[in-house]
């Protein structure tokens, strides 16, 4: 991994290696041992879960004493969970989806103006994701009792819209800020009335980034429990269905599911990594 | 093709060179950024067809200025009048003014074509006549077969032809230019600047060209005006500002100067006697403007000095003379700078050209005697 | 780097230099705007008006009092809870910064080939569904889990050991490991825009390796720090899917204690008393990262 190049993947060049803080190559060989063995850490529940959704024993156990795909087909019958997964993805859908509109809405304000309480709004925006989810859930709840609506799918994306926003919000500040200014300037210039600049330019330029941050968006709110347990009408999403299992007991066919939403996320980070590279090498 | 659009656009083209109305006028134009003053009460007059530079150090405001012509700003105070018409606080999207960015600017997502064809489509120029123009403006800036790639398949100089090209074939009346050259190596700056200062009479329209490159200034202007903390120390012609320098900062800031502290002792009308500490009386142009009278500042470019040993006669009747010893040689190619301590401990520096190799070297701690014509040494009040 | 410099006059002219006219702003800041205080600020500020309500048979009676802050300040448990909850917040914010900082350092100065590929596998368990990592936890160190059926494979234990679940320990692995990308992410960044140079400079003037970490490394890398530590401080502080499934029956933590009220025991008032404490510790956090520039720079 520290490899010989002496140029970086981003072109720029590095000076020759001088060891960790410095010093000498043995420095150097400890950091990526150490680097490599957090780097375990991080994986390891991920592939126990993975790799025990193959495993035939009832309970997780070692030796692994055989393989099977039951638990899959298990899964593949069970029809509270498809009915879970698809109140999730329309959650996850819709959330992002007025997360978006909103987020890119008050990125554009933030880049563009200067306004009293701009960095409060800011502050606001972000505090969602900043405080403990658990406030967000318990305000919420009693802001809609106090309000008296009953808890649905909508309380759940109202809920879900709001620390949504932060992420659309953070990935589309971002890319505006890489835009040139003149840019939209030279627009202008062009003769192009405000709403044109933003059609033709500005909106082509930032689409991969407010993308990026839709899919993002979308990922947290799949996986989203905290603020959801305290906002969830009759029908569970996946999450809190997994959540409801988990406290009766273990079963493999969780497991089974588990790797299936880890696949999932894994395509939508995978996808919203390369949307955020078009966006940074402008389109 | 540059003939082509040439004579699409007679009137302006034919409009005789700086006649008629002005092409711009400031008047009295101030722009604060909060509390702090950027430009200060210019006025200005922009005659049609010009190359009007506007140079000075980073901060003097030149861009502010040209940003409130382009319409990026409004004017904290004062008037802008374009083609006859006042501004006001009118978008840029509708002003009759085209600007060449500082690094271009061209859209990225965009092909070159899309790029040039931008402006035409936003007036509602039909295609037809957008394909036409566009293939013409790139030629016009010797840029033909590019219009399918993307900005950044281009190299800087190439994307500075586009930029040009998009801006100009929208037949601006004026165009303004904010540092355009400034991202190219010193060659590509040099061709980009003769080909500016064509397509300007070409084109006819009105350039107003912002740099902080007294060269370049000075090989491009029709005028130039010197900016300084928000304001405009000089306007004249690239000879009148470098000749006849009529502040410190100006000579200064152009070239290179020696500047010598003077009492004045008198005047004959055509010149005016000053006393040098410690070498005498020296006789100079007289200043503009200012009386000459108490301490002033003398100002002689080294290259109007000469070494007395060069030249062929002996005595030049009426120059100047000065004797100081050889300090310091520095080579510079075409020339080489020779630095005198004069007797009253001032410094001189005199440019004598290279001619052929070898000739009359002089050593270092030489007493060397030089001679300039008065009308060389201006006196200046600060 | 460190944005606690006042403003550069590159940002006045920056500030200076945006939309000049403000008509725009009407048509895009109504909606998030609103969204944000009816949806968040007006819920918050209705929490804490809750607080200061009672609970009588289960209705909740909506007239001023102080006794939820009075039973919070003067019963043992609440005050026990929340001071094993913020030493356990601040406890598992040290160990995620002691192993994300080498990883970090590591990614952003030495790695060099596939440097994006590893990055995005760091913050890929950010995105993967945190109750399954909370869960696999679980299965490993449960009684009949994979680390008790190892060891007693192996030999090294003759039966299944209880002590790796529902505890204080069970807990503090599970939110180090869960929370760690939060910490990763930032640090990286501030360790990548560092410029080698600045390493590089100070060993040229001498300093050794541990005063080149302490003189220019982590003074320049504190916004990273102290972002990365809110984010991990804040989850650990107001969780309560941990302490459920792993922790013991003496391991309650606030988070916990805020969901039973709102859940089973019904208290709402009591609840929103106790979320009071978090607001405040968090709030407390906020106003020290913002003061060395490092909001905004979370990693979710």
């Amino acid at each position: 991994m520290s490899s010989a190049l002496p140029v970086s993947v981003d072109g720029r060049p590095r000076p020759a290696r001088r060891g960790l803080l410095g010093r000498s190559g043995a420095g150097d060989r400890a950091l990526a041992l150490v680097s490599l063995l957090v780097f375990l850490f991080l994986y390891l529940p991920l592939v126990v879960v993975v790799v025990y959704s193959f495993s035939a024993a009832e309970i997780a156990v070692w030796p692994i004493e055989g393989w099977t795909l039951d638990w899959y087909r298990e899964l593949s019958r069970d029809k509270e969970i498809h009915e879970a997964l698809q109140l999730s993805v329309i959650i996850g859908v819709v959330s992002a989806s007025i997360a978006v509109v909103l987020g890119t809405l008050a990125a554009l304000a933030i880049d563009r103006y200067e306004f009293p309480g701009k960095a409060a709004l800011r502050f606001a925006v972000v505090l969602p994701i900043t405080l403990p989810g658990i406030v967000t859930g318990v305000a919420m709840l009693s802001f809609f009792s106090v309000l008296t609506w009953p808890m649905s799918r909508w309380t759940l994306i109202i809920g879900h819209t709001t620390f949504c926003i932060a992420l659309v919000l953070n990935t589309v500040v971002a890319r505006l800020g890489q835009l040139p200014r003149n840019i939209s300037e030279a627009s202008a210039d062009l003769g192009a009335p405000p709403w044109r600049t933003f059609w033709r330019v500005t909106f082509p330029l930032i689409r991969p980034a407010i993308l990026a941050g839709a899919v993002l968006a979308f990922t947290l709110s799949f996986d989203e429990v905290i603020v959801s347990f305290f906002l969830q009408g009759r029908e569970p999403t996946l999450p809190l269905l997994i959540w409801g299992r988990l406290r009766i007991g273990l079963s493999p066919e969780i497991n089974a599911t588990a790797t299936v939403i880890v696949l999932v996320s894994l395509a939508a980070v995978l996808v919203s990594n390369r949307l955020s590279k078009q966006a940074t090498l402008g389109g | 093709m540059a003939q082509a659009l040439m004579t699409e656009t007679p009137v302006r083209a034919d409009a005789g060179r700086f006649g008629g109305t002005p092409s711009i006028e400031l008047r009295d134009v101030s722009k604060f950024f909060g509390q702090v003053p950027a430009v200060s009460g210019i006025s200005l007059e922009v005659r049609q067809g010009e190359f009007l530079t506007l140079l000075g150090p980073s901060g003097c405001g030149k861009t502010t200025t040209l940003r409130m012509i382009g319409g990026f700003e409004l004017p904290s105070a004062g008037e802008i009048v374009i083609e006859g018409e006042a501004m006001g606080d009118r978008p840029p999207y509708r002003r009759p003014v085209n600007t060449v960015f500082q690094n271009y600017a061209l859209f990225p997502h965009m092909t070159v074509g899309q790029n040039v064809s931008y402006g035409l489509e936003m007036t509602g120029v039909p295609k037809p006549e957008r394909q036409r123009r566009v293939a013409e403006a790139l030629d016009m800036v010797r840029l033909p077969h590019v219009e399918n790639r993307k900005p950044a398949e281009l190299s800087g100089g190439q994307q500075q032809r586009v930029a040009l090209a998009r801006a100009l074939v929208n037949r601006p009346a004026v165009l303004l230019l904010d540092e355009p050259l400034g991202a190219l190596d010193l060659k590509l700056r040099k061709t980009m600047q003769l080909e500016l200062k064509q397509l300007n009479r070409e084109v006819g329209a009105t350039f107003v060209y912002v740099t902080h490159d007294q060269e370049e200034a000075l090989t491009m202007s029709d005028r130039i005006a010197v900016m300084n903390e928000g304001r405009i120390l000089q306007l004249g012609t690239p000879g009148d500002i470098y000749e006849r320098p009529r502040t410190r900062f100006v000579a200064d800031f152009i070239g290179q100067t020696n500047f010598l502290e003077v009492e004045v002792i008198g005047s004959d009308g055509a010149a005016v006697e000053v006393d040098l500490p410690g070498s005498g009386p020296l006789r100079a142009r007289p200043p503009e403007g200012v009386p000459a009278q108490g301490t002033m500042t003398l100002a002689v470019r080294p290259e109007k000095i000469s070494l007395m040993a060069d030249l062929p006669g002996s005595e030049i009747p009426g120059w100047d003379r000065l004797s100081g010893r050889l300090e310091e040689i520095i080579y510079v190619g075409t020339y080489t700078q020779y630095v005198l301590r004069l007797p009253g401990g001032q410094e001189l520096a005199v440019h004598r050209q290279n001619r052929a190799v070898g000739e009359g070297e002089h050593p270092m701690g030489e007493t060397l005697t030089v001679v300039f014509n008065p009308q060389s040494a201006a006196l200046l009040a600060d | 780097m460190a944005s606690i410099a006042a403003p550069t006059s590159e940002q006045t002219i920056a500030a200076a230099r945006s939309e000049r006219r403000p008509g725009g702003l009407w048509l895009l800041l109504p909606g998030p705007l609103g969204w944000m205080v009816f949806f968040y600020l007006v819920p918050l500020v209705i929490l804490l008006v809750h607080a200061f309500w009672s609970v009588d048979y289960l209705t909740i009676q909506r007239t001023f009092t102080l006794e939820n802050f009075r039973t919070l300040l003067t019963n043992d448990l609440y005050l026990r809870v929340l001071g094993r909850t913020a030493a356990m917040a601040a406890v598992v914010t040290l160990a995620d910064l002691c192993l994300a900082f080498p990883l970090a350092y590591f990614l952003a100065k030495r790695v060099t080939k596939h440097r994006e590929l590893l990055l995005l596998l760091v913050i890929f368990p950010l995105w993967s569904s945190y109750l399954i990592r909370v869960f696999a936890w679980k299965t490993i160190l449960g009684t009949n889990g994979i680390l008790n059926s190892f060891l007693l494979t192996v030999g090294v234990i003759d039966q299944p050991a209880t002590a790796f679940l529902y505890s204080k320990t069970a807990m503090f692995l599970t939110f180090s490991q869960v929370w760690l990308p939060f910490m990763i992410l930032p640090l990286f960044t501030v360790l990548d825009r560092l410029p080698n140079s600045f390493i590089e400079a100070a060993s040229d003037l001498g300093a050794n390796p541990w005063r080149t970490f302490r003189s220019v490394i982590l003074p320049l890398s504190l916004p990273g720090i102290l972002a990365g530590s809110l984010s991990v401080f804040s989850l650990t502080l107001g969780d309560y899917i941990t302490p459920t499934l792993l922790g013991g029956p003496g391991d309650q933590m606030i988070g916990r204690l805020v969901a039973d009220n709102f859940g089973m025991s019904n208290n709402w008032p009591l609840g929103a008393t106790l979320v009071v404490p978090i607001l405040v510790l968090v709030s407390l956090f906020i106003a020290v990262a913002n003061r060395f520039g490092a909001l905004g720079r979370t990693a979710a």
